[in-house]
């Protein structure tokens, strides 16, 4: 068993209309991760991702999923993944049950009972398993696109916006869902446009821009190395000016001049926030509230977006 | 081969089917029986023979055709443009099927459905004329080919169309046409020669002909002519067929 399970080389997509959605993509998953693809709208996410599973055929490049050719072993590739697509596309007239028996069927599977009700249960779907489709809320639909993709027993998951326009609850069950894949070793790709979604759930992280993919990294390094930490100080006494001995430190005054904020690096064993604070002390700056802060992955994300 | 994949595609289009029984089959037995009524007992009693058969026999090769055109058409059309207008075709483009494994599930659901409605039918004439069949194999060959072939024509129709109009045009404006002007109301024997000439053209003559010959064996064309004309529509397309999804041709942009 190799330690990645899908691996992309130079993957582009130019569509007829001229359209370049990707522009050689290298992208490596490893066997057993939870790894979450941003980038904002139209980047290419949704593309990448209908390209492995086999929807979209690239211009260029070639892609293995667990060691089999997604074009030539398109059938070995393809029996291993399994998609819930961000658009709601169900058979409205199909029951619960018979539209995702016919999934499993699709994939080649021979019918089990027995795994239907496991993943019909554990999506809260099971009492509704006779109702038509069509009779169901967005959120329920969206179980029964997770139930279809499921019903195949797949090692590769792909969810694309899995949680756009989902209620809380719904998006609290799907993330325990995902977990638990995890843990029984599914490989897990996952879009979102909530930040803190990927940021709680990742192991690793790749930011799509314009057909490029500019950045992947482990999830805790990319926070570390590009996270930063802020220490925000509530003064007793507004300031109206940084002493003189304290303007080599990297602080800087609110407006009004009632907080110091002082920003340091996350890397470094000497964060200076000791020093920092000798000195107030030894300037007569009082303060009555402290709080530090540290950069989310949406500020990473946005910054490296802007650059 | 996944067999699995074939049987569940069948058994999806087979469930459409019966969800929909009025429309895919009890409005075309209506309609033949009201052809029978018109065509068979009004105006047959006064046309008298046809070819030595009495005209409401006559016509009932015609009218069984008829129907089974149309509806192999538009149900195999409908069953694969649906999804592609509901968007959930990703799950087939995505699943571990072949083309060949998709064109049977389909295909086979749309000739099984013709194949049903054309037993409903010949049930149906009984009970207007009395009508006996010379060759039972031919037929049932007849009858199994040209819901094949036409159910095939219907599925690259389904995959052409990107409108519910382009769905409807090729049965409105193609095979109307052709079905009445094919010599299912008469024979074209009839005709003057010019348009006997003309008639040889469409595809239409050589299946009614064949399938009447099946009947009553007197035909039109020969009937090996016959075979051979729906033969040879069923390579065309399933050669068809083959490059599309060889291509990926509105299917995988």
């Amino acid at each position: 068993m190799t330690t990645n399970i899908v691996s992309i080389k130079g993957v582009s997509k130019t569509y007829k209309g001229g359209l370049q959605a990707l522009k050689s993509v290298d992208l490596d998953i490893r066997r057993g991760e939870i790894f979450a693809l941003l980038g904002p709208n139209g980047a290419g996410k949704t593309t990448l991702i209908s390209i492995v599973c086999g929807i979209v055929n690239p211009t260029t490049g070639t892609i293995t999923a667990d060691g089999h050719d997604i074009a030539r072993e398109y059938r070995a590739a393809r029996k291993k993944i399994g998609l819930v697509p961000q658009e709601l596309h169900t058979d409205a007239f199909e029951s619960v049950i018979a539209t995702v028996s016919f999934s499993r069927g699709l994939f080649g599977h021979a019918p089990n009972s027995a795994h239907i009700e496991k993943v019909l249960r554990d999506l809260s779907l099971w009492e509704k398993r006779d109702a038509k489709v069509m009779t169901l809320s967005g959120g329920m639909k969206r179980r029964v696109l997770i139930a279809k993709a499921l019903a195949h027993e797949p090692n590769i998951l792909f969810l694309d916006e899995p949680t756009a326009g989902v209620d809380v609850e719904l998006r609290h069950d799907m993330w325990q869902m995902v977990r638990r894949l995890r843990e029984n070793g599914t490989t897990i790709i996952l879009t979102t446009h909530y930040i803190e979604e990927a940021e709680d759930m990742a192991d690793r992280i790749g930011v799509i821009r314009k057909g490029e993919l500019i950045l992947v990294e482990d999830k805790a390094v990319l926070m570390r190395k590009l996270g930063k930490k802020q220490l925000t100080l509530q003064l007793q006494t507004p300031l109206r000016q940084i002493p003189a001995e304290l303007a080599a430190l990297p602080l800087e005054l609110s407006a009004d001049g009632s907080a110091l904020t002082y920003t340091f690096d996350t890397q470094r064993d000497e964060t200076g926030i000791a020093e920092l604070l000798r000195c107030l002390a030894a300037h007569g700056i009082d303060f009555k509230d402290l709080h530090s802060s540290q950069s989310s992955l949406e500020d990473i994300f946005v910054s490296l977006l802007r650059s | 081969m996944n067999f699995y994949a074939i049987r569940a595609i069948y058994k999806f289009e087979m469930a459409r089917t019966f969800r929909t029984l009025m429309e895919s089959l009890l409005s075309p037995v209506l309609s033949t029986s009201l052809y029978f009524i018109v065509f068979g007992a009004a105006i047959g009693a006064r046309v008298g023979n046809v070819d030595g058969v009495d005209y409401a026999a006559f016509i009932i090769p015609g009218l069984l055709m008829l129907p089974l055109l149309n509806e192999s058409i538009s149900n195999a059309a409908f069953g694969i443009y649906m999804p592609k207008w509901a968007g959930t075709i990703f799950e087939l483009l995505s699943a571990p099927v072949s083309a060949f494994e998709a064109v049977i599930g389909y295909v086979g659901a749309a000739a099984t459905k013709s194949l049903m409605l054309g037993v409903l039918i010949l049930v149906t004439a009984r009970f207007f004329v009395p009508y006996h069949i010379e060759h039972p194999f031919w037929m049932v060959a007849f009858l199994s080919l040209t819901a094949i072939s036409f159910s095939l024509f219907g599925f690259i129709i389904g995959l052409w169309a990107d409108s519910f109009q382009r769905l409807q045009i090729v049965p409105m404006l193609i095979m109307t046409p052709l079905t009445f002007l094919g010599g299912a109301f008469y024979s074209i024997t009839m005709l003057p020669p010019l348009w006997q000439k003309i008639s040889l053209f469409n595809p239409i003559v050589y299946l009614i002909s064949g399938m009447r010959w099946s009947f009553y064996g007197k035909a039109d064309v020969d009937v090996a002519v016959s075979v051979a004309a729906i033969l040879g529509f069923l390579a065309l397309c399933l050669a068809i067929i083959g490059w599309i999804f060889k291509t990926g041709y509105k299917l995988r942009n």
